[in-house]
């Protein structure tokens, strides 16, 4: 049982991050039908960004906060302006495959740049345990957890308590009508992809102790947040939280009663049965589009 | 003029090529990307610094040496195909590649084409399928295995034991082999639990170590997993004795781990920290050409190119048929050829006889706890 519980807490703490990056994801599909393939290589870089700074001397606090700004600079303002915007004119498909191409840059640029080998990364969590009903629950996993809900939570707040996020919201729904409602769509869809860029580098942040930093480490990631964004449904932010959750959960426990051998292919069965059964996802909603 | 031109360009030719012949060739192929790039980038840092060394002193029989490296992007595909390229340009000696599984895949190719091969893996079954060529440069796990189980039973009094290994031929050998050991000595395996190379997440694996409580865990994974294992071991609060191999406690898997590793103890066929002056020197040298600590790999490299250049001495010549025939069987003593660092025999099956280590690790440095000598 005790292990259960610890399985559990382990799941919900990975997951969580899933779920910020998943959340980026749909976030990036509803204001501009960005299907972003190099989302986990978006989760590597930040790593490596503040790895840089405080290799230059920076110290860890000022490290992440340069580590964000260029992210969002990098990863939502450089991404936009500099493939987003001129793919997209050729349609979703040309857009996808580029950020694929992107997300193979990405890695070997590291890879080149770094080093092939994967780098230790410090925590913003002390190590240590605290006592919850009776079981040790380490400072890490509770600590990824409220940063991750923390974000989610102030997304969502901004999303709809705010005139800002009601412009990007209708941005997201009609562009043409808030275009003549007056709402400036560009600038809420250039918001949305640096928001994005914010929630991958604090993932990065977050997941970066744990997985270490290294050139690959965005493959699994991405998978995992794409996989939750489907389940969950591609075009609901709480879908996408639930959907990370839920791939987290998911995963530990079919590693642990399962098998370490097959733990990557209960999700992707999962993800299997959501489309055949669920195609909208979980907590998606049904929508129609002209191919 | 023009003739003068042609009988200038032909010297040069003839010149260049003259310079070429008497150079010792060899070909590495490491993993210098991917999983293992930390064993293969400093197998090839440890090839280029013995080969420098060499070439400053003069080469090998007045001849020099000269490296090729190639990638296998630690995948055993890449190393095969790696490999035959190599062999196509007729090396002296191969060395590499360092994973147990690229290993197996490529030694049925040097063995064809007769060319010895000097690689870093360490699963048992490689010097067992009667290839004549293929030589180690550290104990293989039917050597080092025993020891562990011996200390795992005897000194940590351990009644249960969690194994946790890679699925690979290097991970499966040594799981194999440990398993069997600590059975014949009566430490019962508690959790037998195999884990994916590259595996990231090991909350899953180290909460079933948790459930079996164990009085032991023996921890036989590659150096990034080891280090993830470690991390996670502490976050769990997982406090019984870790004991594993060289990956177990690396310099890689120190500097990545951090505080997780301490305590951690390990069985090491080599290790920069031994209480010896030549491996001291090593280090040394190793550290001030690459600013880093190199772990046992830049050893295994480092000792590879030296063991070329003291069987080559000892034929007194460079003929890469009869190389593998030295070998076998030979002693090389540290006392005549310092490179080689420590005494060391060579079987006819490739394997090595020589003193081996028990480290912990403690506050981020290994201890060399106790030596164990050499067999015979």
């Amino acid at each position: 049982m005790s292990s259960l519980f610890d399985l559990l807490v382990a799941g919900l703490a990975t997951g969580a991050i899933y779920a910020l990056v998943a959340v980026g994801f749909t976030l990036l599909w509803q204001t501009s039908q960005t299907i972003n393939f190099a989302q986990g290589e978006f989760v590597m870089l930040p790593a490596f960004l503040m790895l840089a700074a405080m290799h230059v001397g920076a110290p860890f606090w000022l490290a992440i906060i340069l580590g964000i700004l260029m992210s969002m600079i990098l990863l939502g303002l450089a991404f936009k302006l500099l493939l987003v915007d001129p793919m997209m004119r050729h349609g979703v498909l040309p857009l996808a495959i580029a950020t694929m191409a992107l997300a193979i840059g990405i890695k070997e640029a590291v890879k080149q740049f770094f080093s092939a080998e994967a780098s230790p990364f410090p925590s913003i969590v002390p190590t240590g345990d605290i006592s919850i009903l009776g079981h040790a629950v380490s400072l890490q996993s509770i600590g990824v957890l409220v940063v991750a809900i923390l974000a989610v939570l102030g997304l969502t707040t901004l999303l709809n308590r705010t005139s800002l996020g009601h412009q990007m919201q209708a941005a997201a729904q009609n562009p043409t009508v808030a275009r003549i409602i007056g709402v400036p769509v560009e600038r809420m869809i250039l918001l949305t992809f640096l928001i994005n860029a914010f929630l991958v580098a604090l993932a990065s942040l977050l997941i970066t102790p744990i997985y270490l930093a290294k050139f690959s480490s965005g493959e699994v990631l991405g998978q995992a947040a794409f996989i939750a964004a489907i389940v969950g449904g591609f075009n609901q932010v709480r879908g996408a939280i639930a959907g990370g959750l839920l791939i987290g959960v998911l995963d530990n426990l079919a590693a642990a009663y399962v098998s370490t051998q097959y733990r990557a292919a209960v999700p992707m069965i999962f993800l299997i049965a959501v489309i055949l059964f669920r195609p909208q996802g979980l907590l998606g909603r049904a929508e129609e589009r002209t191919v | 003029m023009k003739s003068t031109l042609l009988v200038g360009a032909l010297l040069t030719v003839v010149t260049t090529t003259s310079a070429f012949a008497q150079a010792i060739k060899l070909a590495d192929v490491a993993e210098l990307s991917g999983g293992g790039a930390t064993v293969g980038t400093n197998w090839k840092n440890g090839i280029d610094l013995a080969i420098e060394e060499i070439n400053a002193k003069g080469g090998v029989l007045g001849r020099k040496l000269e490296v090729t490296h190639a990638d296998s992007q630690s995948n055993p595909g890449v190393a095969r195909a790696q490999v035959q390229k190599a062999l196509d340009a007729e090396p002296y000696v191969l060395l590499g590649p360092g994973y147990s599984g690229s290993v197996k895949v490529t030694a049925p190719l040097a063995d064809e084409a007769g060319i010895a091969q000097i690689m870093g893996g360490e699963a048992a079954e490689l010097t067992q399928a009667g290839n004549k060529f293929l030589f180690r440069t550290s104990f293989g796990q039917q050597s080092s295995m025993p020891k562990v189980a011996k200390y795992i039973h005897d000194e940590m009094k351990a009644k249960t034991v969690a194994v946790v290994w890679v699925n690979n031929d290097f991970g499966r050998g040594g799981r194999d082999v440990i398993v069997k050991e600590l059975d014949r000595l009566g430490s019962k395996v508690v959790a037998d639990l195999s884990t994916e190379a590259g595996q990231a997440d090991f909350a899953a694996d180290v909460g079933k170590i948790k459930a079996a409580n164990p009085d032991a865990v023996f921890v036989y994974l590659n150096e990034e997993e080891s280090a993830r294992i470690l991390k996670e071991l502490k976050r769990q609060g997982v406090t019984a004795p870790l004991m594993g191999e060289t990956t177990l406690i690396g310099q890689k898997v120190i500097e990545l781990a951090g505080d997780a590793a301490n305590g951690a103890r390990g069985h090491v066929g080599l290790t920069t920290d031994a209480p010896v002056d030549l491996i001291k020197a090593f280090r040394e040298k190793f550290s001030k050409k690459y600013n880093y600590v190199p772990d046992h790999n830049g050893l295994k490299g480092y000792l590879a190119v030296y063991m070329v250049k003291a069987s080559t001495e000892k034929m007194g010549k460079v003929d890469p048929k009869k190389f593998a025939d030295t070998l076998h069987g030979l002693t090389i003593k540290a006392a005549d050829e310092p490179g080689i660092l420590m005494d060391v025999t060579f079987s006819d099956t490739g394997d090595i006889d020589r003193q081996s280590f028990l480290v912990e690790v403690v506050e981020g440095k290994q201890v060399v706890k106790q030596v164990l000598p050499k067999v015979k």
